[in-house]
């Protein structure tokens, strides 16, 4: 999973903040020097006491031991001041990136990936990866440098005992990496079933309603208990076998200690030793078996770390929508004249959507597509947009082919409402204001009346300034897709684009909002998709489309004279 | 986070057992610094190489017995965590279960979701660290004084200086800290937000070319993260540096005041070595504490999280109702009002009509005209504020739950299916039928060519039946609701994706079940033209009951849904 290039990737990520790692890496050399400097000088201070203790000896080393001490409290904690600054801001700069990158997604990456993977990747993984980070920078730094530092301290002091020391380590390694061998498998069962489990309760929770229109509860609580006993049965194992690594390598630190005890001992003895390097070297050895048990649960948070930061960065790999040419133009107040020469496109190349499309819209022109489900409709405004690139063809305002202008200028151009309503959470009035950010509080109720929510918006708790929730919780179907449509009536677009705009509003306030659409609408082209035909009556063409092609096209009267696709269906709705 | 303890009351033993082996390891570490300071006492002055070989053997006994008591320590902490979690999530979920909608509506499914997972997941963690470090620490910390005092008196009172100027100082960061530490999770939870949205909304966002705004948004509240990071991390960052350096200090004072005590003969090298030693553990035992208070901090937070829901209490509760009189109506509504919130409007205003056996019942009207909340009082989903709601003579309040519903079914405006196959699908509400029952509903839910174009009623469904189109939908939760042969049929605007002719035809299948009451919730005129009586709602009132010709002289807003939609027929006219 990881290779040169993750390496490669973190490399750059923590390359502008050199400076302040060199910073850090400074402070913990200082650090480690220092708190393994302290034991020597305490090992002195013990060997001036005695029967006669050597005052003129003693106290100043107790005075080093302070200073140091000192020293050490304030080099510690600029280094964490430093090491928070780092990694928070390297993380800081992966989320600002991500976020860039999500608003240059091509939609079809949208379309197909699924949001809450992307959004735990950068909620989630660049946590993770922060965490991994600090402790890599705090712990297996300073670890690693402990673990020389004593050796080094350790060697000068006595072979022998270093020796031991390092002669019996890798036991503790041993240990960790069998129970870890061990217990991969316990951990896998563990996620398999929590996974079964959050799927569950994803399943019956978002459909709580209808479990409880069935009174299905105790079924469903039964069948829960099951997987969560399950559940239980597998984080057991997994958590207490797991939890022997410490205790096992503690004991083998613990024999350590009373080796390298047995061996000073004998060592003060022979005289090659004196009681106060003895107690010097017990403690360093407490102070290099310490980082050896850290570091093995720091390598895990290290690669698990690694594993998030590669995820993250195939989002940042993803490719962008095509660039925009450096001389692309502006569409500056467009007259709305349309062409679609020849296009043909598909989302996957299996199945051909569209096929040689052609189309002309005059400026000012109303065109309504109708079609069954899958015909295409939608597919012509997402080309229309520029959501999506064409294959073959091409699609052009005023002359222009729309790859040659600005996306912004040419999305600029529609106003666009879908039948799938997005609203965000935040204020109705800072949800309108999406339309046009400057609009005044009269145009807002303005636009508002014509769009018919006014009355509704009023009628809640705090009006305009009524918070709702993500996705507009709170409100019905019908009244997102109301403020979606005063949301465009606010921005007073050259050209409009209405996807079922109204196919959750009832007939009697759709007609109502017709008539603010056609004011809207006057001059401008615009597109209108309804399965409702009484909204498209008056369009100039309709274009009635089957299986990516149309296939009629005319106004009302004449495709009605035609008796072909579209008078059977105007039939089966309207006819009796 | 009381209220959770409760679901370790099963666990108690292990809740004892577990730090007692704990400590039963740290009186075993305690005991070393002793050992270590007869092998030079002794040993060493005496030159006694039999009594130092001795001390090792000892010191590797007590690593050893030591391993054994925390292996324990850690099987019944492992034990009692994960029973814990065990049944709190099963309550958890018994009781999201058990809510109305109301309580549904104001949580919010995702924030179930999070409590359920991930929240009980922390609490876990939270118990099993609790159980095998808590406790250790301050035995650690306190034992050492202990031993302390065992050895020296004065010695020791420098012990007792040194954790209480300890205890003031980490009690102070951790109260600093703990505030920073929730408000950096609130940030996240915004920066969570914000991508979900940027996602969500792409399209929108795009059409609007507000990506610059969105990025510029985005940047803001991440730098406020940020910030609440750097901050949050300055304080913890302060923790080990200081208590490094007051144990430090603490050793100096110990070394000094224990050359003067050997001095006078009061203390040998050894014990003062001991001491020491004592000392340094204290240290080492803080920073292991220092690292798992932030693990609790979180942990707390969560069960916290998960006591709130937990608190909730169901708003529904059943009445006693002596009334027993047996009038013919199946539904009678009594002046009924609903609001959803205190605050907000009314939904349904002074609502009265009555229901007779057999009736088809059509209720149409505006968006938000209150159609879906009139129904929804049926199966007493919600609870009416004002005036009272009969169900076969009987007010609903007066049901249990189960009874009630047991004699509704309903369909709802979304139509979900549950993943497994089309049979458990069906029999979801009707229990143990026959195929032969369910081919029937099925079939007078104009859904058989759905049932057949997946292999029959094996065919396998998906998660929120994601392998089925919007109508499959609608047509299979209608015959599941059929199948259900209950009393009162409830569609809630549920044909809403099924063509002219289907609707029709299901129209038609319904009208001849017999002893049943329908309402069909609609928009559409046509669905409802031949219901014995049509309720017309505006603005959450009653603007017109009747059968359709009759409203058609009599109410103008039904006039004008239909005329909106048969306005050929107008023109006939």
């Amino acid at each position: 999973m990881k290779n040169k290039s993750t390496y490669k990737e973190l490399f750059n990520r923590i390359k502008p903040y050199f400076l302040l790692i060199f910073v850090s890496l400074v402070f913990a050399i200082i650090t480690v020097t220092i708190t393994l400097y302290i034991p020597i000088k305490i090992g002195q201070a013990i060997d001036c006491i005695g029967v006669k203790t050597d005052w003129e000896k003693l106290i100043p080393i107790l005075l080093s031991i302070v200073i140091a001490s000192i020293g050490i409290m304030i080099v510690q904690t600029l280094m964490n001041f430093v090491n928070n600054k780092i990694t928070f801001s390297v993380v800081r700069d992966i989320r600002n990136d991500v976020i860039k990158k999500i608003e240059s997604f091509p939609l079809s990456y949208i379309d197909s990936h699924s949001q809450g993977d992307i959004v735990s990747r950068m909620v989630a993984d660049a946590d993770q990866f922060a965490d991994g980070l600090l402790m890599g920078f705090t712990q297996a730094f300073i670890g690693v440098m402990t673990i020389v530092g004593t050796l080094v301290f350790m060697i000068n002091i006595s072979v022998k005992i270093t020796l031991v020391v390092v002669l019996l380590t890798p036991l503790s390694l041993f240990i960790a990496a069998f129970i870890s061998k061990k217990t991969y498998n316990m951990f896998k069962l563990q996620s398999e079933v929590r996974g079964e489990q959050t799927a569950y309760i994803d399943e019956m929770l978002s459909n709580e309603k209808v479990i409880k229109a069935f009174s299905k509860e105790e079924d469903t609580v039964e069948r829960f208990v099951e997987i969560n006993k399950r559940l239980k049965d597998a984080s057991l194992k997994a958590i207490f076998f797991s939890s022997l690594t410490n205790p096992g390598t503690r004991f083998v630190y613990n024999v350590i200690y009373a080796f390298v005890g047995l061996v000073g001992a004998l060592s003060v003895l022979s005289g090659s030793m004196s009681v106060g390097i003895l107690t010097c070297m017990l403690s360093y050895v407490n102070q290099y078996t310490k980082p050896f048990n850290e570091i093995t649960s720091v390598i895990t948070e290290l690669q698990n770390a690694l594993a998030c930061f590669d995820r993250i960065n195939k989002l940042l790999y993803v490719e962008s929508e095509v660039a925009e040419t450096e001389d692309a133009i502006l569409l500056d107040n467009p007259e709305g004249e349309i062409t679609v020469e020849n296009v043909s496109f598909s989302y996957n190349k299996e199945r051909m959507l569209i096929e040689n499309l052609n189309l002309f819209v005059r400026k000012g022109q109303k065109v309504a597509i109708v079609g069954p489900t899958g015909s295409g409709k939608t597919t012509i405004i997402n080309l229309l947009m520029r959501f999506y690139d064409v294959d073959k063809g091409k699609i052009t305002v005023d002359s222009n082919d729309i790859r040659d202008l600005t996306r912004q200028s040419l999305r600029k151009a529609y106003g666009m409402v879908l039948q799938e309503t997005w609203l965000r959470s935040g204020t109705i009035r800072d949800n309108l204001k999406l339309g046009n950010k400057e609009a005044t509080d009269e145009q807002i109720i303005e636009a508002c009346k014509k769009a018919h929510a006014h009355s509704f918006i009023r009628r809640l708790e705090n009006g305009y300034d009524t918070v709702i929730g993500e996705d507009g919780g709170g409100l019905s179907q019908g009244q997102k897709q109301l403020l979606c449509i005063a949301r465009i009536m606010l921005s007073f677009p050259p050209m409009l684009i209405l996807d079922e705009a109204t196919s959750s509003i009832d007939t009697r306030t759709e007609i109502m909002i017709q008539s603010a659409f056609n004011q809207l609408m006057e001059g401008k082209t615009s597109f209108i998709i309804a399965h409702r035909l009484s909204t498209i009556k008056n369009a100039d063409i309709i274009l009635v489309m089957k299986d990516g092609n149309v296939i009629e096209s005319g106004n009302h009267e004449e495709l009605i004279k035609k008796e072909g696709f579209y008078y059977n269906l105007y039939n089966s709705q309207y006819g009796d | 986070m009381k209220k959770l303890l409760k679901y370790l009351k099963e666990y108690k033993l292990e809740c004892v057992l577990a730090p007692l082996f704990k400590m039963l390891e740290a009186s075993f570490e305690l005991i070393v610094p002793l050992v270590v300071a007869s092998l030079i006492d002794v040993g060493i002055s005496n030159n006694n190489t039999g009594y130092i070989y001795r001390c090792v053997f000892i010191m590797i006994l007590l690593g050893f017995v030591g391993l054994i008591s925390s292996c324990t320590a850690q099987f019944f902490a492992a034990k009692a965590a994960t029973g814990f979690s065990t049944n709190l999530r099963k309550d958890l979920f018994a009781h999201l279960m058990s809510l109305s909608f109301k309580e549904i509506d104001g949580i919010g499914t995702s924030t179930m979701i999070t409590r359920m997972t991930s929240d009980v997941n922390q609490a876990q963690t939270g118990v099993n660290m609790f159980l095998r470090l808590f406790l250790r620490s301050p035995f650690v910390v306190f034992g050492a004084m202990i031993m302390a005092f065992s050895i020296d008196v004065k010695a020791a009172m420098i012990f007792v200086y040194v954790i209480i100027v300890l205890f003031f100082v980490v009690g102070f960061i951790m109260k600093t800290n703990i505030p920073m530490i929730k408000n950096v999770q609130k940030l996240l939870d915004r920066v969570m937000l914000l991508t979900r949205e940027n996602l969500s909304g792409a399209r929108v966002i795009r059409a609007f070319c507000r990506e610059e705004d969105e990025i510029q948004d985005f940047y803001s509240s991440n730098n406020s993260l940020f910030l609440a990071q750097i901050k949050s991390g300055r304080v913890s960052g302060l923790m080990n540096p200081v208590t490094y350096v007051i144990v430090n200090i603490g050793i100096i004072c110990l070394v000094y005041s224990g050359g003067l005590s050997v001095d006078r003969g009061i203390l040998t090298q050894g014990q003062v070595i001991a001491l020491y030693n004592y000392m340094s553990q204290i240290l080492i035992e803080l920073i292991k504490l220092a690292n798992l208070i932030i693990t609790l901090n979180k942990a707390v937070a969560s069960a916290d999280r998960v006591a709130d829901v937990l608190d909730i209490k169901c708003s529904q509760d059943i009445i006693s109702s002596d009334e027993n009189k047996t009038d013919d109506s199946v539904v009678k509504f009594e002046n009924v009002s609903l609001k959803y919130h205190d605050s907000s409007d009314d939904a349904l205003e002074n609502i009265s009509f009555t229901v007779k056996k057999g009736q088809i019942v059509g209720i149409i009207g505006g968006t938000g005209s209150g159609k879906t909340s009139l129904v929804s009082l049926i199966p007493r989903f919600y609870d009416a504020t004002e005036g009272k709601v009969s169900v076969f003579g009987k007010d609903v309040r007066s049901y249990t739950i189960n009874e009630l519903r047991d004699r509704i079914a309903v369909v709802m405006q979304k139509a979900v299916l549950f993943s497994g196959d089309i049979s458990s699908n069906l029999r979801f509400g009707a229990g143990d039928i026959s195929d032969d029952d369910i081919n029937e509903a099925a079939k007078l839910a104009v859904a058989t060519d759905v049932v057949d174009s997946k292999g029959g009623l094996t065919g396998k469904v998906e998660q929120n039946g994601r392998n089925f189109s919007g109508g499959q939908k609608q047509r299979l939760t209608i015959a599941r609701a059929l199948a259900k042969k209950a009393d009162i049929l409830i569609l809630d605007d549920s044909a809403s994706a099924l063509d002219f002719a289907t609707e029709k035809k299901l129209n038609k299948n319904i009208r001849e079940i017999d002893n049943q009451v329908t309402f069909i919730v609609t928009q559409r005129a046509s669905s409802i033209l031949d219901a014995d009586m049509i309720i017309v709602l505006d603005d959450g009132r009653i603007v017109g009951i009747g059968t359709s010709d009759e409203l058609l002289k009599s109410c103008d807003v039904y006039k004008e849904i239909y005329y909106t939609q048969f306005e050929e027929a107008k023109h006939e006219k």
